[in-house]
């Protein structure tokens, strides 16, 4: 009898479990959302889909932001007026890139400065590709290409994400982003038809940010704990290990035209998946850059947080400023209503 | 707050920031209207409007830019969307092809 008692049981309460955790709001939630019909600011959501959205638009965003320094530090030194105009207008892209997404992010209920207040102190994350120092001009070359070709990789299917601000937030950047990876390659192109020392810079580049680039599509699936729900609720459309495989088999193409190499030497293309294969991913090495011991984090932390307390009299001077006219502007009326 | 941020009550209240919030329209070119591009955050009108310059219009965009300061615009109800559009779905009178006519008929 114990044996059918526990039955019934499990089927009964199992049962019960289900009508309460599928709430009707979710139910119909989850159903809008495999009609592919886009969720707004103002419908009703999960909270946690609010969380993760939150999560990973804030992160998306911060890493724009921080992303703007290690090609900042290359504006002054750009070899010629023709790549300082374009550097120039990348980095401003990328503020633009992060200002999209932070606005995105707002209209789910988080404000700027907390925000911004989580980046500074560190709870929450950016792209760890940032905290790699650009050492060389061929740097700059190599980030347009692979870490802005593993961006549009990733953000090419958020376009379709499930929240309209990040959908169209992601349209915009990913118009923008093309110009990016163009700008790069071109400086590449150049380097690989220069001199001998120009030639061994560009590999070097190559070398030093190719295993961080394919890191940027973040840990395994197997050791990916959001992703599962993240799919379900069509946030991501592909895992990344997918991504990662078709960023590896575009790039593995694209080297041969700048007549360079990618440092893996198990990276071979494979007959029967129709696909490239490639080494072991150092994954300590991510989750020690991650968690705070990459080459350039405490430098980067330091320029954001001191750009941010340098700029806070601006920031007062404007908002004395405002309050002074609107002050104006209330006694004019007075007096003229005092007049008449 | 907006539309796109005014919250529904399940929701938590946002923070308030220092500048407040904008919404962005901007006209791409003569002759359309404005669109809603975003939004941002400015101490003013002309600052709000010189931020959207930057952020929505680097690249020829617009030739128009309206702001407003979010909080002065109001929205309809996501949870009343069913009494106020459903009326329109069974008024199929209201269009052209509601109307059988032979194929003879032309230019109509």
């Amino acid at each position: 009898m114990g044996g059918k008692m526990y039955l019934w049981l499990q089927t009964h309460c199992l049962a019960m479990n289900d009508s309460l955790s599928i709430q009707e709001p979710e139910k119909g939630f989850q159903d809008r959302i495999d009609r592919e019909i886009r969720i707004e600011p103002r419908d009703w959501m999960p909270d946690a889909y609010r969380r993760m959205l939150i999560r990973q638009i804030s992160q998306h965003a911060h890493s724009e932001i921080v992303g703007m320094l290690p090609e900042g530090n290359w504006i002054t030194r750009a070899p010629s007026l023709r790549r300082k105009v374009t550097l120039i207008a990348k980095v401003q892209d990328e503020a633009g890139h992060g200002l999209y997404l932070y606005a995105a992010a707002e209209t789910l209920g988080i404000s700027r400065d907390e925000m911004i207040d989580q980046l500074h102190t560190g709870k929450a994350k950016y792209s760890s590709i940032f905290n790699y120092p650009t050492l060389t001009w061929a740097d700059i070359g190599v980030i347009g290409w692979l870490v802005d070709g593993a961006a549009i990789m990733n953000q090419v299917p958020l376009c379709r994400s499930s929240y309209g601000p990040y959908s169209r937030a992601m349209v915009r950047i990913c118009k923008e982003e093309s110009f990016h990876q163009r700008q790069g390659f071109e400086i590449l192109l150049t380097l690989s038809r220069g001199s001998a020392a120009q030639k061994r810079m560009c590999q070097d580049a190559i070398n030093r940010w190719w295993w961080p680039s394919i890191m940027m599509f973040g840990p395994s699936d197997d050791a990916s704990p959001h992703t599962g729900q993240s799919m379900r609720w069509k946030i991501k459309r592909f895992t990344n290990d997918e991504l990662r495989q078709r960023f590896v088999n575009v790039c593995a193409e694209q080297v041969k035209i700048l007549g360079m190499t990618l440092p893996d030497p198990d990276l071979v293309w494979n007959e029967q998946t129709g696909q490239y294969d490639f080494g072991p991913i150092d994954w300590e090495e991510f989750r020690n850059v991650i968690n705070g011991n990459g080459p350039c984090n405490r430098e980067r932390m330091a320029a954001r947080v001191r750009a941010h307390e340098e700029g806070a009299w601006v920031r007062e001077a404007a908002t004395a400023h405002e309050l002074r006219l609107q002050n104006k502007r209330i006694s004019s009326v007075k007096e003229n209503s005092e007049k008449s | 707050m907006n539309p796109e941020n005014e919250l529904s009550s399940n929701n938590p209240s946002p923070r308030a920031g220092s500048w407040p919030l904008w919404e962005v329209f901007i006209r791409s070119r003569q002759g359309l209207d404005h669109k809603h591009a975003g939004s941002l955050h400015a101490a003013d009108a002309r600052m709000a409007i010189e931020n959207a310059r930057d952020v929505y219009t680097r690249r020829m965009e617009g030739v128009s830019i309206w702001v407003v300061e979010s909080r002065h615009l109001h929205a309809s109800d996501p949870d009343e969307a069913g009494a106020l559009y459903d009326p329109a779905n069974d008024k199929i009178y209201r269009h052209p092809t509601f109307y059988v006519l032979p194929d003879e008929l032309k230019n109509m």
